[in-house]
């Protein structure tokens, strides 16, 4: 490799403020709005839960209540794309991605019309609620969709700007939002771009490549392996699509050894890509940390990350494993 | 919200208003010209487009306020095909208006083609929404027409909606929406045709059931304003788009009585012209019987 690689810095886990996604995002969602008066909301009834409602008391004109209707709801979004008007889209992952799969297909996919899909309560922390409520494939559907953008913020301060960038980009794109606050990693002046993976640690001994809130336990991971004295690359992939193909095979080449890690099926979501992508362009021994192929259930948070194996140990230990 | 009075400036981008004779003309170069298409192309519908012909030459010719020079225009009346399965009869409704060349329906259905098996708005100036996955096409009309009223712009939005395609749940939760929104700029015309490409079988083993009984009552459950029409009477449908713009209080639903594959008298009413190419034989019979329909036509005029 050529040029030393640039580490983003980002704060210690142990100071690290905890905020929730959610609630970054609807508060985030008006000061947009201000900016652009284009901008619009509409909710499948989940508002408060999805925290859209702060949107709404700020800004009642530019909301709109779909009701429980996600399909016509997608639809309604298409139709005000095309009077110019950018629809943020709030619900939950699994009413928005498979409930209107055909909706966001057809009408907004297919036609490439702006429209913001967020997916609140996104991977498997959703407040037990079960597997109805859990997101375990929705990344693998989105990125397959020709065109469409598809983000996963580690944090609030990357959520932000991440919103930032989705509204100067034209086009359909999916957000995925978490519910329940978590450590607050980047800066205030830290910047998302669209297809752009972060590199937060450089080690040479094993690359964790992650995404969303699961780069936080991935750093933690990084962490375990250290005091084990093993020195671990963590690159944070915050755009599933487009893949920063280029962050992918410098971390790859310079460690030989890769664990991805994200709250979400192994099949065809971050591994996926990671597995594709190296396949192609750097062959490389790999470990996927995710759900593996199965359905969640409703129970606490640190039991879920535990049986479902998300949890910072088991990416240590699929680290250690390519040792 | 203000709408266009009926019959006012906004009709027809302020051109004098077609007879209803000239319509009927146009209606038969219409079914001519599908026909033509289908039989080129070897794949495509006919029975559907044949039946929602006079609506879309009625609607382009008589009602929208557009200028086929400017297919954006911000103030345009917008048309969505939800039963885009009947593309040919749009695009040839939009090759008469001057959208795109009379030549270029050749080319439907053909490689690099503009006009796609059904329609792509991505690809052809004039569609103001793709469709083909059945029942998508209200709700982007309920967001166009929300989208009017918000920016204080007065175009109405027309969607026609196959009868077999209001079987999908996601039409009835557009009803819900556009009745909860009051949106009297928005009308949805129920091409009713009464069969559908398979269905049930009818008891006397030689047709199918019709795919909805009664859409006008479901639709009037749902909040809408309904009226119903002749879908092949110029005269009829010019009436109840009269009553759609004059309702100010919430959608309409215009129930359009319509025959599959109208005009040809092998097509008429038969479900296997659902999507069937024409023979050279078959073409020329059309032909000839829309020719005596036209030439009736003058004598009548």
């Amino acid at each position: 490799m050529t040029a030393t690689p640039t580490i983003t810095p980002t704060v210690p886990l142990a100071d690290a403020p905890l905020e929730a996604l959610r609630d970054a995002w609807g508060n985030h969602l008006v000061t947009l709005a201000r900016e652009y008066p284009d901008l619009l909301v509409l909710d499948g009834d989940l508002a408060n839960s999805t925290r859209a409602d702060i949107f709404k008391d700020a800004l009642p004109d530019r909301f709109l209540e779909m009701g429980i209707a996600e399909q016509n709801m997608l639809g309604v979004a298409a139709g005000l794309a095309t009077v110019g008007y950018v629809p943020w889209i709030s619900t939950f992952v699994p009413f928005l991605v498979k409930r209107a799969l055909d909706q966001i297909r057809v009408v907004i996919a297919q036609p490439h019309l702006n429209v913001k899909m967020c997916g609140a309560y996104s991977g498997i922390l959703t407040s037990k609620t079960g597997k109805t409520h859990q997101s375990v494939e929705d990344l693998s559907i989105m990125r397959a969709m020709p065109g469409m953008v598809t983000i996963v913020p580690a944090d609030a301060n990357e959520l932000r700007s991440a919103m930032d960038a989705m509204m100067r980009h034209d086009g359909p794109m999916y957000l995925r939002v978490t519910r329940d606050a978590s450590p607050v990693i980047f800066g205030p002046d830290h910047r998302f771009e669209i297809g752009r993976g972060v590199l937060l640690r450089d080690g040479g001994d094993v690359g964790i490549i992650s995404t969303g809130v699961e780069t936080i336990r991935a750093l933690e991971a990084a962490d375990l392996l250290a005091a084990d004295g093993i020195s671990a690359s963590v690159l944070h992939l915050p755009t599933i699509k487009p893949l920063d193909v280029e962050a992918i095979v410098a971390v790859a080449a310079r460690t030989g050894r890769i664990v991805t890690a994200e709250d979400h099926t192994v099949i065809g979501g971050l591994g996926g890509a990671v597995a594709e992508t190296l396949a192609e362009h750097h062959p490389t021994r790999m470990r996927r940390i995710g759900w593996q192929d199965v359905y969640g259930e409703s129970a606490p948070n640190d039991f879920l990350l535990e049986k479902y194996g998300l949890s910072a140990r088991h990416i240590a230990e699929a680290a250690k494993g390519l040792m | 919200m203000t709408v266009a009075e009926p019959g006012s400036a906004r009709t027809a981008a302020g051109g004098p208003r077609p007879s209803l004779t000239e319509l009927q003309r146009t209606s038969i170069e219409t079914r001519r010209l599908i026909m033509q298409s289908i039989h080129t192309a070897g794949a495509g519908h006919v029975g559907g487009p044949l039946s929602v012909t006079d609506l879309l030459v009625n609607l382009y010719f008589d009602r929208m306020h557009l200028d086929p020079a400017q297919p954006d225009l911000a103030d345009r009346d917008r048309l969505i095909l939800s039963k885009g399965h009947s593309s040919i009869a749009l695009y040839t409704v939009l090759a008469l208006r001057g959208y795109l060349p009379v030549s270029e329906l050749a080319t439907f259905d053909a490689a690099n083609s503009r006009l796609q098996g059904h329609p792509d708005m991505t690809i052809l100036p004039g569609l103001d929404m793709s469709t083909g996955s059945l029942g998508q096409g209200l709700s982007p009309g309920v967001g166009m027409a929300i989208g009017a009223r918000m920016r204080g712009l007065p175009f109405h939005t027309w969607v026609i909606l196959g009868d077999g395609e209001i079987q999908e749940g996601q039409v009835w939760e557009a009803a819900f929406t556009g009745a909860r929104y009051g949106l009297s700029n928005l009308t949805a015309i129920v091409d009713y045709n009464k069969l559908p490409q398979y269905g049930w079988p009818h008891e006397s083993g030689h047709t199918r059931e019709t795919p909805i009984e009664d859409p006008g009552g479901k639709f009037a459950a749902f909040g809408w304003h309904v009226v119903e029409c002749d879908g092949h009477d110029h005269g009829s449908i010019r009436a109840a788009c009269d009553a759609a713009l004059a309702h100010t209080h919430g959608p309409t639903c215009i129930v359009a009585h319509t025959i599959k594959g109208k005009g040809i008298s092998f097509s008429e009413g038969d479900y296997l012209w659902h999507a069937k190419v024409p023979s050279a034989a078959e073409l020329e019979r059309a032909l000839a019987e829309l020719d005596a329909q036209e030439i009736a036509l003058e004598g009548r005029a």
